[in-house]
């Protein structure tokens, strides 16, 4: 279960578990997490939530949103995400994302159509006060504001926060710049070894160098003899790709398996010898 | 094994296998199989309490490399029937994963130890210049042609879903958490719909069959290049990408069945195709 931890000056004020699949926040007092603060909209921004994935919205908020200090529109929620809404501060906690290196992690399930997206409609209305925020600025209305946008539709039947009977007016003083919401590298990459390279030793390229910085790196010529060399996390490799000949390393012939690269070891290729050797770190 | 009356195909295609139970898990549930001869490969990713998994992703591979083989062996034009428009081979297929399907759901049935288990599926059935891909969840068919990889199948999933629907962006589904539910499966209910196409094939194509282990520990395009820059050594690059994938954490079973297309592989069935052939 995903929950909201929120905090105003580094004091936390509350902490609400996203159980419904719309958790409203503003400042009105229907919202399931009331701010009651004038910074904040009387509809300001909505959390829906999918099985083990939520994605937050902002309603069109005199103020704005942020994550991460970036202002957003919508934003799929990462664990550990800061929201920021006037000078609170709602932290994003997946559980589920915090057990990743549990075995029963990830273990493939059926969904069926039935027992689906089903969430529980108890209400946890939570309310936060903060009588001593008085804040009028930047409420004024201004003509030229536009509309909120119609939001996209989530499914047959079902949509992310229909902006229907939005009371607040959009003020010029919203139109922040919009920033491309940063989306951090797609996956934990391995641990990577101490760099390395190889020295052509002999032939017309000799004296070249050429840095191992790929995963996998192809020496030889398709179709007469290739050998790669493999970057995993605990070192290099060179294995046989192609051809009837198999590279040597110190003089010994490769067989199909790989070979793990040593500083100084010399392979030797299609005639041609070049030096392994690591770099400094 | 050989019947005359068969076309074999072993010398138009090269497969490689290869599956590994991953880093964390201490068994491994998936199951697959690859029949250059008749032109098959299939994979499955089980799922289910204690060894139920692999019982349900063992029976569909089992299942359908023998039916699949018994079919062919009748003499039976390859082509379209005309009335249905169904190629044969989407017709094997089809009918195949439906026997999986009902033979999966009885056992689960009547065996308390197997209760609820079920199994993805992807099989591959090369015949006349075509592939016919049959799937069920979210093991997947990728092609390599040229330079572009593409991903062949959609997954059967809640977050496809959610890709297909606007929700979520293709880059940000490789941080959801919803990434191991799959809104179809195997053997989990009487009847099961699987999905089922065909495609034109080119020699030197390079198509992957593989497991989810695979495909949310490995980026896309680290894929691509593995196969681009080994498809030469079609094992080494099967045995690097279940290496590659266990590098990245190996969180699941990883399964990998590569198939290369050496040449081309028309059915002799009448004068015009043959004639053709011959020109070729």
């Amino acid at each position: 279960m995903a929950k909201l931890i929120i905090s105003v000056d580094g004091q936390v004020l509350d902490e609400v578990e996203l159980v419904k699949e719309r958790t409203t926040i503003g400042r009105k007092p229907h919202n399931d997490v009331r701010i009651e603060n004038l910074a904040v909209s009387g509809e300001h921004a909505a959390i829906v939530t999918i099985l083990n994935d939520s994605f937050l919205e902002d309603l069109g908020s005199t103020n704005g949103t942020t994550v991460n200090g970036h202002p957003i529109k919508k934003h799929f929620l990462q664990n550990n995400d800061v929201v920021e809404i006037g000078k609170y501060k709602l932290k994003y906690i997946n559980e589920k994302a915090s057990q990743a290196g549990s075995g029963d992690f990830e273990k493939t399930m059926i969904l069926r159509p039935a027992g689906g997206a089903t969430s529980t409609s108890t209400a946890t209305s939570t309310r936060i006060g903060d009588p001593t925020a008085t804040r009028p600025g930047g409420l004024s209305s201004d003509p030229t504001a536009t509309a909120p946008a119609p939001l996209p539709t989530l499914a047959p039947g079902r949509s992310i926060g229909s902006p229907g009977g939005l009371p607040t007016t959009v003020t010029g003083s919203s139109g922040l710049p919009p920033l491309p919401v940063g989306v951090t590298s797609a996956q934990p990459l391995p641990a990577a070894p101490q760099p390395a390279a190889i020295q052509i030793l002999t032939g017309p390229s000799a004296g070249k160098e050429l840095d191992l910085v790929k995963n996998l790196t192809t020496l030889g010529k398709p179709g007469v003899q290739v050998a790669v060399i493999t970057k995993r996390p605990h070192g290099f490799f060179i294995t046989h790709v192609e051809g009837a000949n198999y590279p040597s390393v110190n003089g010994l012939p490769l067989d199909a398996q790989p070979r793990r690269l040593n500083d100084h070891d010399i392979i030797e290729l299609a005639g041609v010898k070049m030096e392994f050797f690591h770099k400094p770190g | 094994m050989s019947d005359p009356a068969m076309i074999d195909l072993s010398s138009a295609l090269t497969m490689a296998t290869a599956t590994d139970p991953g880093m964390v898990r201490s068994h491994n549930e998936d199951s697959l199989a690859a029949e250059p001869q008749i032109g098959l490969a299939v994979l499955a990713d089980g799922m289910g309490g204690y060894n139920a998994g692999e019982v349900a992703s063992g029976i569909a591979v089992a299942l359908i490399r023998e039916e699949v083989r018994k079919a062919l062996a009748h003499p039976e034009p390859p082509g379209q029937d005309t009335a249905s428009g169904v190629t044969r081979a989407e017709r094997i297929l089809r009918e195949q994963s439906t026997n999986a399907n009902a033979s999966i759901f009885q056992s689960a049935q009547t065996q308390p130890q197997y209760a609820g288990m079920g199994t993805t599926l992807v099989a591959a059935l090369f015949s006349d210049n075509r592939i016919t891909v049959a799937h069920i969840g979210d093991s997947r068919l990728y092609r390599l042609r040229g330079d572009s990889f593409e991903q062949i199948t959609r997954d059967h999933s809640l977050l496809q879903e959610q890709i297909d629907s606007g929700m979520i962006s293709k880059e940000d589904a490789r941080h959801s958490m919803n990434k191991n539910l799959v809104t179809r499966a195997l053997g989990v209910d009487p009847d099961v719909e699987t999905e089922v196409h065909s495609y034109e094939v080119l020699p030197r194509d390079t198509y992957l069959l593989c497991s989810d282990g695979l495909s949310d520990m490995i980026p896309e395009a680290e894929i691509h290049s593995t196969l681009e820059t080994l498809k030469a050594n079609l094992q080494l690059a099967a045995d690097q990408l279940v290496q590659t994938a266990n590098d990245y954490g190996g969180r699941d079973n990883i399964s990998v069945v590569l198939i290369h297309v050496n040449d081309q592989f028309a059915a002799e069935t009448g004068w015009v195709s043959r004639f053709m052939s011959w020109l070729k």
